[in-house]
């Protein structure tokens, strides 16, 4: 992260002179400029990648539940690139890379959580919740 | 029309007149005390024509340092209560055995210990690690403000509010009775149908929203703000600590959020989250609430490693040892807290597996704090060290979080945890690294910075007394609760039937009676340093002949921080500039961009407060009505678009000047 | 070590618009700027850093439909309840106004104010009709003994897609907000700002749903 901002640092140095606009024509925080063509495909995309998923579980395509739920949750990753890339104008110049490693750093923290609080309570749900007496007696 | 038991209904909730604790003199004694100290409070600013200036100074400034001093000024008032829940818990424990019961029935104890962490964690150590981080960044990073200044203000008020409704909740109904954490069942609404519960909830997600929004001010000011040549590599270690902690704070508090909003629609909406019917699970609160708290706590000593790294560095008059590998174990720190968290609960029954997984990591995260340690050392090795107030905490810590750490490592053992989970020596180990690593630090902290922020150093003598104090007086208090811990004795129990135990509770109630000592010194010591503030009086700015860029300013800078934007060519920036024969300029200025004052952060802060109050009384139509107010206070505030001004050059060039003739006083 | 601070040997104290020494001949001027020095406005990373903390909010929500989503207490599942075709209205009702509102951002960079308010307009239109229909939804399962109260799984339902709506109905009253305050204050730099910020927070929204129509709504019906 040193290299860009050293480089911002040296720029703003030989630039001089700056009066009163507290913002400059690139310091739009690195936002790239929407284009129509962008939007169109990025909701073109978006559609099929919701259209096909209800199809799929409408339709019930897969005999499998857990194909069906593995192969759903692959397109909600896509489409979420998509509109991440397409709509949100994720890049890795945007805020001169913090904004995708911010996102990243969420992704990460999402995933620990997600995945951390599933299997943690699925752990406890077989070992501390109510057994029948059956089960009970079952016991090893 | 309406009843008039409903009209009451609506608008009183479920306040009536037996909310007030008429029958516990405790309480009596305490509210009279507060209402006569209120009142010469009130009186003598009435007297001093103090209120204009207060309010225009002080609560509506949005400049970091002001803010950063009340924040500080906050914590110290909380610490005052925090303790004394601490002292009345010790003398109960000390005295309530066999047929002696104590003066504290369970009734009243169970709320002590639960306002005891409550306020010791948000309302003591949030605000004062906030607060430094205030002061210092900016200035550290050379910037002349945070990024956005509105929302500090805001995010202050917004703390304060929780605070208030804490302290509301000891004069008006009662506190939770259920822990600092509120764990469901017990917390749920069928177990705890009384106000205690709803008091923690709202006053934690008033503070909560003040500190996820000043931890992305934070974040957003040491990326964009930085001056010209202070890359990353080169900024203090302080601000480097300050970063990952906001980072920690940006992604962990919006769980808390998350919980005691879901605690709060089983409560009243009667959802079924955590609820033992209708297919709830009280574990997963414990989960989740923990998932929270394990990086909350590195959220609390991160910035203190940071004070660490300044003062050993500054005292020794020697760059810190290992820049990088702090940063890189800052940042490991940063990573690895949110792969711990499930080591508060591993007899919650989980299982082997998950166990082992989260006892390996958390031994693991221990690995980079004893890098630290290293670090610091070796910074001392053949440094001049000057043994300076700050330096003597910071020894202090050095030896008690250290010894507090180890016993960390131990419980991360979950065989050992399973003797050990919510014994004393639980209790004792995280005071031992929170009052050993926090709470030193801050102490380090305050007394380094004070002459920064104020223009005279504090006391030394009665700094050196109070580190004494409370040196003595936490090895006496926690020492024997790991005794106790190992004996079997569990926490929070206010009355003990085997007489053996008796004496090591006498010895913990000793040592919080010097740790009462140690507070009183700094109070003296405050009083005392400003009276004799001429004596102790810092006419440079560098008092301690620092390193960072906060010393090349006048003590206390102007509000403007400093009068052109410095650039950097060297990490310890200050140093580098006093090395290479830095001359201060004194012409040339230029009119300076600064953001206003504004009142709307108390506002609606005030507003908040009122909501918060009204649902935790049921008061459905105030409640309403304040939410519905407090959006349209915040609709109307975007309508301002004027929310700056400039310093015109030629009071730069008095302050300036003003300057220049202090320091040739000094010279 | 001399105390830098120490003012110059010259005793005058100079006026405002003395030009401090050059660099070349004054050493210390490498360390500071003479031109006014503007840090680069924080506005979008703050409310990105925003975004990402309220991520972590519906991440913990997810998290608790995860764990009690099956946890039906003998009463009715998604199976029985959920409703897909008006799902499928619902969502693209959001995705269509994600589109009007990039639509909008398009006119802001082509700088016409007029357009950008009816295609704000049109968004928010479109917004108040996915809410409406969650409203209906809502109520429809609440009269049929299905509210939030019946079990863990409606109990998380509930409070995902509601915490969901809320945050649909806080972006509306932001956009009617915005609209106002490009009409007074016209296509300015703040207003662009808020703009750029709404936007985010609009397609984060549809970014949320895409998980909740996926992993409530699709798998929630399936067996």
């Amino acid at each position: 992260m040193s290299a860009p901002t050293d480089h911002k640092a040296s720029a703003h140095d030989a630039h001089g002179q700056h009066n009163d606009h507290d913002d400059h024509g690139h310091e739009d925080g690195g936002a790239s400029h929407s284009t129509l063509k962008g939007y169109v495909t990025g909701f073109i995309l978006a559609v099929l990648l919701t259209a096909i998923p209800f199809w799929l579980v409408m339709g019930k395509v897969f005999p499998s539940s857990s194909v069906t739920a593995m192969v759903l949750l692959g397109f909600a990753a896509v489409q979420i690139v998509v509109h991440m890339i397409y709509f949100l104008h994720m890049n890795t110049r945007s805020e001169g890379g913090w904004s995708l490693l911010a996102l990243l750093f969420t992704l990460v923290i999402v995933v620990i959580t997600l995945s951390g609080s599933i299997w943690v309570m699925y752990h406890m749900n077989v070992n501390m919740m109510p057994m029948s007496i059956h089960d009970m007696k079952n016991m090893p | 029309m309406f009843d008039q038991l409903d009209l009451t209904k609506l608008i009183f909730g479920r306040l009536t007149w037996e909310a007030i604790p008429l029958h516990e003199p405790i309480l009596l004694a305490t509210f009279a005390a507060v209402v006569l100290g209120g009142i010469a409070l009130v009186g003598a600013l009435s007297y001093f024509k103090l209120w204009g200036y207060l309010w225009r100074e002080w609560f509506t400034s949005i400049d970091h340092k002001k803010i950063g001093i009340m924040y500080c000024i906050l914590g110290l008032v909380m610490l005052l209560r925090g303790f004394a829940d601490a002292l009345m818990m010790r003398l109960q424990q000390a005295m309530a055995f066999g047929d002696q019961l104590g003066y504290l029935p369970p009734h009243h104890y169970d709320q002590i210990f639960t306002a005891h962490g409550v306020i010791m964690i948000f309302f003591v150590a949030m605000p004062l690690v906030t607060g430094l981080m205030n002061y210092v960044v900016p200035l550290q990073i050379g910037a002349r403000d945070v990024a956005f200044p509105f929302l500090n203000n805001f995010s202050f008020w917004m703390t304060t509010s929780g605070a208030a409704l804490v302290m509301m909740s000891l004069f008006v109904g009662e506190f939770a009775r259920t822990g600092w954490l509120a764990y469901p069942p017990l917390s749920g609404i069928i177990n705890s149908p009384d106000v205690g519960v709803d008091y923690y909830i709202w006053s934690l997600q008033l503070a909560g929203v003040g500190t996820l929004l000043s931890g992305i001010n934070l974040l957003a000011t040491i990326v964009k703000m930085r001056v010209p040549g202070m890359s990353m590599m080169r900024m203090p270690v302080f601000t480097w600590t300050a970063l990952c902690t906001n980072v920690l704070i940006v992604a962990a508090f919006p769980v808390l959020t998350a919980v005691l909003g879901m605690l709060s629609l089983d409560r009243y909406v009667g959802s079924n989250f955590f609820t033992t019917e209708f297919g709830g699970n009280a574990m997963m609160y414990v989960n989740l609430i923990w998932i929270w708290g394990h990086p909350e706590v590195y959220i609390l000593i991160l910035p203190l490693f940071g004070v660490f790294s300044e003062v050993v560095a500054t005292y020794s008059r020697k760059r810190l040892f290992g820049y990088s590998s702090m940063v890189y174990a800052t940042l490991a720190i940063t990573i690895l807290s949110y792969l711990v968290w499930l080591h508060h609960f591993f007899t919650m029954g989980s299982g082997a597996s998950v166990n082992s997984f989260f006892g390996i990591t958390t031994m693991i995260i221990s690995i980079p704090t004893g890098a630290k340690i290293f670090n610091w050392l070796f910074t001392m090795y053949r440094g001049r060290i000057t043994f300076d107030v700050p330096m003597m905490w910071t020894i202090g810590f050095m030896v008690t979080f250290v010894i507090g750490g180890m016993t960390g490592v131990l419980l991360a053992v979950p065989p050992a945890d399973f003797v050990l989970h919510n014994s004393l020596f639980l209790i004792a180990h995280f005071h031992n690294v929170i009052i050993g690593g926090v709470l030193f630090g801050l102490f380090a902290g305050i007394t380094y910075w004070f002459p920064k922020a104020f223009g005279y150093k504090l006391d030394p003598f009665w700094g050196k007394c109070s580190f004494w104090f409370w040196l003595i007086g936490f090895y006496l208090a926690f020492m024997p609760l790991y005794v106790l811990g190992f004996m079997g004795v569990t926490r929070r129990v206010s009355h003990f039937e085997d007489p053996s135990l008796q004496i090591w509770f006498q010895i913990a109630a000793f040592g919080a009676v010097l740790i009462a000592l140690g507070i009183a010194s700094m109070i003296i010591q405050f009083v005392v340093s400003y009276i004799r503030r001429e004596s102790l009086r810092d006419t440079t700015g560098d008092p301690w002949d620092g390193r960072t860029l906060e010393w090349s300013t006048s003590s206390p800078p102007p509000d403007y921080n400093f009068a052109f934007t410095p650039v950097v060519h060297d990490s310890d920036a200050w140093w580098d500039m006093k090395k290479n024969g830095y001359v201060r300029p004194q012409s040339g200025f230029l009119p300076i961009h600064m953001p206003k004052n504004t009142a709307a952060g108390v506002v609606i802060a005030a507003i908040c407060t009122v909501c918060g109050f009204a649902l935790i009384w049921h008061m459905w139509a105030l409640a309403v009505l304040s939410f519905v107010v407090t959006i349209a206070t915040v609709i109307i505030h975007s309508f301002n678009y004027k929310r700056d001004y400039h310093i015109p050059a030629d009071q730069v060039l008095r302050t300036e000047n003003e300057r220049t003739r202090l320091l040739a006083i000094h010279a | 070590m001399r105390n830098p601070t120490a003012p110059l040997p010259s005793p005058a104290i100079a006026t405002a618009g003395t030009a401090p020494p050059q660099a070349a001949a004054h050493p210390s001027a490498r360390y500071y700027l003479t031109h006014e020095h503007h840090p680069a406005n924080s506005t979008l990373l703050g409310f990105w850093l925003y975004l990402m903390s309220d991520c972590l909010v519906f991440a913990c929500l997810f998290a608790a439909y995860a764990v009690l989503g099956r946890s039906y207490a003998a009463g009715p599942s998604g199976a029985d309840l959920f409703d897909l075709p008006l799902v499928a209205v619902n969502t693209s009702l959001l995705l269509l106004s994600s589109i009007t509102y990039g639509f909008a951002m398009l006119e802001m960079q082509k700088n016409k104010l007029r357009p950008v308010l009816i295609w704000l307009g049109i968004t928010g239109l479109l917004g108040a009709g996915f809410i409406g229909l969650e409203l209906y939804e809502f109520m429809h399962l609440i009269h049929e003994g299905a509210g939030p109260q019946r079990s863990a799984f409606l109990t998380s339902f509930f409070a995902l897609v509601g915490t969901h709506g809320l945050h649909v109905t806080f972006g509306i009253v932001w956009l009617v907000t915005l609209m106002f305050q490009l009409k007074r204050h016209g296509l300015g730099l703040e207003n662009r700002r808020r703009l750029m910020c709404l936007s985010m927070f609009w397609h984060f929204l549809d970014v949320v749903w895409i998980g909740v129509f996926t992993f409530v709504y699709l798998m929630g019906v399936l067996p």
